[in-house]
């Protein structure tokens, strides 16, 4: 009884010494933007939350020249929004048509297909970011949500996630279905996009996770100022804030981070019951 | 209501499996046929032919005279029920037997009165709103019957409807079926492997074995007279007796045990006497003797088990016999059948002799 016990103990502190390692530096990000410039120059590193928390994220929010030469804090996170919410959407619209054509559909070469696709997993955007950008650049869609979307959408992961779980379906449901009239399409629309809900949220959650910090594709396709997204937005408050002659202004660069780390945080807590039903059960 | 045909059809699955190999038969309206027969025989395969969810590899099947190979599932007019009862898990009961007439064009009133209708025919009526999962398995069965029942199609295909009850349901449902289709007067045909649920269910019945119909007639008609070995060991419970033997010098022999009143008899294969446990009885004079090893009692009948003496290899026997009949275990019981009840079956062919 005793020894397990001692091991409950040491498994729970091990535990906290990683959540403490994880959050802490977050805790003092946080802390140290609700400082003023002064104390950060005078003092470091803040760990109790200062007086100037209003004051900070007004400015880095909502006015010109809060952070960057125009653009407004909250100009950014509405850019990451639509980066995250059409990233998320557009994958699960994608990879579940794809796999619904993998698995319901005797075309030829479907398997081959699959595992072609399959294998893109292997080259990630990086790989051919160059003629992305020049097909995209072609088409005069830089600096626009269409362009800045929907070279990152098709998703593989997504296609086998769905195409596993497009499989554990039983086929008499299709028999059933088809026999009540349901044509293909009915049968995707009434069957199989609401017995995928908690995957289709699950997929939703993390690709927006996904999305939203995506920095590679968002820097070399926006030219303007106010088509930066939050994680951009980061990098370059780091360049200004270093070149002026003034006080480097770290408690808004920290204010900026904070706000950049807030929605994906707010989205997993929020939905992580959808989150964790999507990944162990399926409802058949 | 509807006529089906099977022409010579045939199933080889893509992978050469020859599942089905050349059936025909003619349903007439209103008829309940039965295919029955061990699992992996075929007769699924053949239900999904005449439901469309199967390509026809050769030959056609008619519905109402008009050869129906090329007409997709839906617009063939015909209601499946499945073993696993396939219902639409995120649909609820009314959702679910609602949906086939949905897809149909029906008004919403008339699809209400349709559901209605058909709940209340099979006692659903108080469970519309709920999901499947938060049925009992007697009463997801109903639903499936009931998604079936509201289209009121030509045709209803029963796939092992019942195999997933338990044993008092399964008797239950089964006698509802019966009723439900006589009432309806809808050409139905149903699979099983199950000999009880296939006597008392069907018009007539088809024994399929290796893609192929043995034989095809009323229930009663097969019981008494099996066309083979494979009939007579299928039909009937309890099982059939069976005793390998020869024809030697104007007897059936079998061992030590020779069996005098047979004819015209092959002499040089090997034959198999089968008699029903039904027409074995007790009697002094009886030609075969049994040690008693086993008595069960079922109520009003018992079956009583024992091993053949005087035989060449161990066979048991059985017969049945009333109530107050119990044996005493170990002890010889002589047990007499009249000529006609015998039947002799071609060993290896399984063609019956006699
Ligand atoms: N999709 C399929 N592909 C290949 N072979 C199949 C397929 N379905 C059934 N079979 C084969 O066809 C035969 C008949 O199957 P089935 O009609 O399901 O038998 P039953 O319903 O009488 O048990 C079996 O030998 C089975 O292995
Ligand atoms: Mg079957």
């Amino acid at each position: 009884m005793k020894n397990i016990n001692w091991r409950l103990a040491s498994n729970h502190l091990i535990l906290l010494i990683g959540v403490i390692f994880m959050s802490l530096p977050v805790w003092v990000a946080f802390s140290t933007s609700t400082h003023t410039a002064e104390t950060i120059l005078r003092e470091g590193l803040q760990f109790w939350p200062g007086s100037n928390f209003i004051e900070t994220y007004r400015e880095v929010m909502f006015e010109e020249a809060g952070v960057m030469k125009s653009v407004l804090g909250i100009t950014m996170l509405k850019n990451s929004l639509i980066l995250g919410i059409g990233f998320a959407v557009g994958k699960v619209i994608i990879s579940m048509l794809a796999a619904y054509a993998i698995v319901y559909f005797r075309f030829k070469l479907a398997t081959p297909l699959f595992w072609i696709i399959f294998l893109t997993l292997l080259l990630p955007l990086e790989v051919r970011i160059i003629p992305s950008y020049e097909i995209v650049a072609g088409l005069g869609l830089l600096d626009t949500n269409f362009g800045l979307i929907v070279p990152l959408i098709a998703s593989a992961t997504g296609t086998f996630y769905f195409r596993q779980f497009f499989k554990s379906i039983p086929d008499e449901l299709l028999e059933a279905a088809r026999l009540d009239g349901a044509s293909p399409w009915r049968f995707f629309v009434d069957m199989l996009i609401p017995l995928s809900k908690t995957m289709i949220a699950a997929i939703l959650i993390i690709m927006f996770v996904v999305g939203w910090n995506q920095y590679l594709w968002p820097l070399i396709m926006t030219t303007k100022e106010e088509n930066y997204t939050l994680v951009i937005g980061i990098k370059q408050i780091y360049q200004i804030l270093s070149e002026g002659g003034e006080l480097p202004q770290y408690q808004k660069a920290f204010a900026l981070t904070i706000m950049a780390t807030l929605p994906p945080v707010l989205v997993v807590l929020f939905f992580q019951n959808w989150f964790v039903k999507g990944l162990v059960e399926s409802e058949k | 209501m509807a006529t089906v045909k099977l022409n010579n059809i045939k199933k080889v699955y893509p992978n050469g499996a020859e599942a089905v190999c050349g059936v025909s038969m003619a349903i007439e309206n209103g008829e309940f046929i039965v295919f029955v027969g061990p699992s992996g025989c075929g007769k699924s395969t053949m239900l999904r032919m005449v439901a469309g969810l199967e390509t026809i590899t050769k030959g056609d099947i008619e519905i109402d005279s008009k050869v129906i190979n090329n007409v997709s599932p839906a617009d063939r007019d015909v209601a499946m029920v499945f073993q696993n009862y396939a219902l639409y898990p995120h649909m609820t009961v009314r959702g679910n037997m609602a949906y086939g007439l949905k897809n149909r064009g029906l008004a919403k009133a008339e699809i209400n009165t349709k559901v209605n209708e058909a709940a209340k025919m099979l006692k659903i009526d108080d469970y519309l709103d709920r999901q499947p999962n938060q049925l009992s398995g007697g009463q997801r069965q109903r639903v499936a019957m009931g998604r079936a029942i509201v289209r009121e199609p030509k045709v209803f295909l029963f796939d092992e409807p019942l195999s997933n009850l338990d044993a008092k349901l399964r008797v239950q449902m089964r006698i509802e079926i019966k009723r439900l289709q006589r009432r309806m007067g809808v050409t139905s045909i149903y699979v099983t492997h199950d000999q009880t649920e296939a006597m008392t269910l069907a018009d007539r019945l088809a024994v399929i074995n290796d893609g192929r119909i043995e034989q095809m007639g009323a229930p009663i008609e097969l019981y008494n007279n099996p066309k083979t070995l494979f009939v007579a060991s299928f039909i009937g419970a309890p099982h059939i007796n069976l005793i390998p033997a020869r024809f030697e010098n104007k007897k059936l022999v079998c061992g030590n045990l020779k069996l005098p009143g047979f004819k015209n008899l092959p002499e040089d294969i090997e034959l198999v006497l089968g008699i029903r446990p039904d027409f074995l009885r007790p009697d002094t004079k009886g030609q075969l003797e049994i040690q008693v090893d086993l008595v069960e009692q079922h109520g009003a009948d018992n079956l009583v088990y024992g091993a053949l003496k005087n035989s060449s290899n161990d066979t048991e026997l059985c017969f049945k016999t009333t109530q107050n009949t119990l044996p005493d275990i170990d002890s010889n019981l002589k047990l007499k059948f009249e000529q006609k009840h015998a039947m002799v079956f071609n060993k290896s062919t399984g063609e019956r002799l006699i």
